[in-house]
């Protein structure tokens, strides 16, 4: 679980997070998000530790960060896994060295317990045929499965994706979402994912924080998103006419029952 | 930057492994270049002395010792290492810098990574070797100037070699290595430093290069007179 307390992020006069205070569970899928420019991909920076807060904290599993060492700090990075926009994958290094480089870097197994882990995980992505292949060779959502491998191999407590599903088409990004979903509830994992997708906000968000301009806005779930009168919210979800649809079908549905 | 260079170091073996790569980049990936800019230069310097040099009181070993002085003291070791800075230096921001606009850097410094000692410290160890690079340039570069001499009838093959063995001070070869290594130390650590900070997108990462490439150019120029001064004077 992480919790966060009154976090606000500045860059030179530009007050970026006014002050979040929030808390994501373990083993859901904890959604972020908000428009472009809302504060979501500094917020997910500051929760992993790339920005340095202005003021707040960031609480793991009951210890805050601030309070930890230095190993501390490294050995809690050993427990997250990042799915980044792009993927990041190591461009010089193949899928199998790509999903095997965290245990190369932090573990002293053989080379053959490495491989048979990273196979694992590998499968466990639906990832075929691979293997000895770069990241330029294959699609985007091959991508983003090697990204997700990588992230998960070490057995992360923590997993944060940004944007995991951005620039695939539909039928990809809804595999993403539902794999990201599986893992959580498999490995019983804290997940964070940034999105401005509403595909995944209606099938994946078990919870969900919107942001606007630096602040938190609303959270609730799924369910609630279709309930809520909250206009900002409102307005940002049910901004496309099929959405709209989306909400009227499942309200009237809901009125029956 | 530098410190942390030094900080929490990599696990060795993933570290032998990334050396040996920056080895193969940045020195054994060098060695073409270097070896036909040195060749052709040397025996440019040579033809342009034999040329200039026409007076008949003027000594005719006078073309081998210009040549060697000019290739041992200068062309090999400044005057390289100002192509390194274009051909190593902007290798070393851009690969770097990609990284950075690639999130790669992110994905790293989320695992626990020391990323300034997994991507420039090996870069330094690296350019350890590249005096083993002038060393080169300089037997190139006066086998170079001997061949176009020979060739061109410029000089004479015992002229030449009089005049390469003439007054040879060995001092001379120790400063041309204390500067080579100084320059090494400059082409890797300026580059790195420009594309670990870099800015921007794939625009940023052109704009690095060529920033780091004169920067670095003119750190070498800087040193080099600096150190002349105070090894040579």
């Amino acid at each position: 679980m992480i919790e966060i307390k009154n976090l606000r992020k500045t860059f030179g006069d530009t007050e970026v997070l006014k002050g979040i205070s929030t808390s994501f569970e373990q083993g859901k899928t904890n959604l972020i998000i908000g428009q472009s420019g809302s504060g979501k991909t500094v917020l997910l920076k500051c929760i992993l530790g790339l920005h340095q807060l202005s003021s707040g904290e960031i609480i793991y599993n009951n210890t805050p960060f601030s309070s930890m060492k230095p190993e501390e700090k490294t050995l809690l990075r050993q427990d997250m896994g990042m799915v980044f926009q792009g993927s990041a994958l190591f461009d010089s290094m193949t899928v199998e060295e790509n999903v095997m480089f965290p245990m190369q870097m932090f573990t002293k197994a053989s080379m053959e317990e490495m491989r048979e882990r990273a196979n694992i995980v590998i499968d466990r992505v639906n990832l075929v045929n691979a293997n000895t292949k770069l990241p330029s060779e294959i699609s985007g959502g091959m991508q983003k499965r090697v990204a997700i491998a990588r992230a998960i191999v070490m057995n992360p407590n923590y997993l944060f994706c940004d944007e995991p599903n951005s620039g695939l088409d539909p039928k990809t990004a809804i595999l993403i979402d539902n794999l990201i979903q599986e893992i959580t509830q498999e490995y019983q994992i804290t997940t964070l994912v940034n999105t401005h997708d509403m595909n995944s906000v209606m099938e994946i968000g078990e919870k969900i924080i919107f942001l606007k301009d630096g602040d938190k806005a609303w959270e609730g779930t799924n369910k609630e998103v279709f309930k809520t009168d909250n206009k900002a919210v409102t307005d940002f979800v049910y901004s496309s006419a099929l959405f709209k649809k989306v909400r009227k079908v499942y309200l009237e549905e809901d009125n029956k029952s | 930057m530098l410190i942390k260079t030094f900080g929490k170091f990599t696990k060795y073996s993933v570290l032998r492994k990334l050396i040996l790569r920056e080895i193969d980049d940045l020195i054994i990936g060098s060695l073409g270049i270097v070896a036909f800019i040195s060749f052709f230069v040397g025996g440019v310097v040579a033809i342009q002395t034999a040329i200039n040099s026409d007076n008949p009181l003027l000594p005719k070993y006078l073309v081998g010792f210009a040549t060697r002085q000019s290739i041992i003291l200068e062309f090999a070791p400044s005057f390289i290492s100002v192509i390194m800075a274009g051909k190593v230096g902007s290798f070393i921001t851009s690969s770097i810098g990609t990284m950075r606009v690639t999130e790669q850097i992110d994905a790293l410094e989320v695992m626990g990574v020391n990323t300034y000692n997994y991507l420039i410290f090996p870069k330094i160890v690296a350019m350890t070797l590249y005096p083993f690079i002038i060393v080169i340039s300089m037997f190139l570069g006066i086998f170079g100037g001997y061949f176009a001499c020979i060739t061109g009838g410029f000089s004479a093959h015992a002229d030449f070699i009089e005049g390469l063995q003439l007054e040879f001070n060995p001092f001379h070869v120790t400063y041309a290595f204390i500067k080579t290594f100084l320059f090494a130390m400059l082409l890797a650590t300026i580059p790195s430093y420009h594309g670990y900070y870099m800015k921007g997108g794939a625009l940023g990462v052109g704009k690095a290069s060529t920033t780091s490439f004169v920067w670095t150019s003119v750190a070498i120029i800087i040193m080099n007179s600096f150190v002349t001064n105070l090894l040579l004077t």
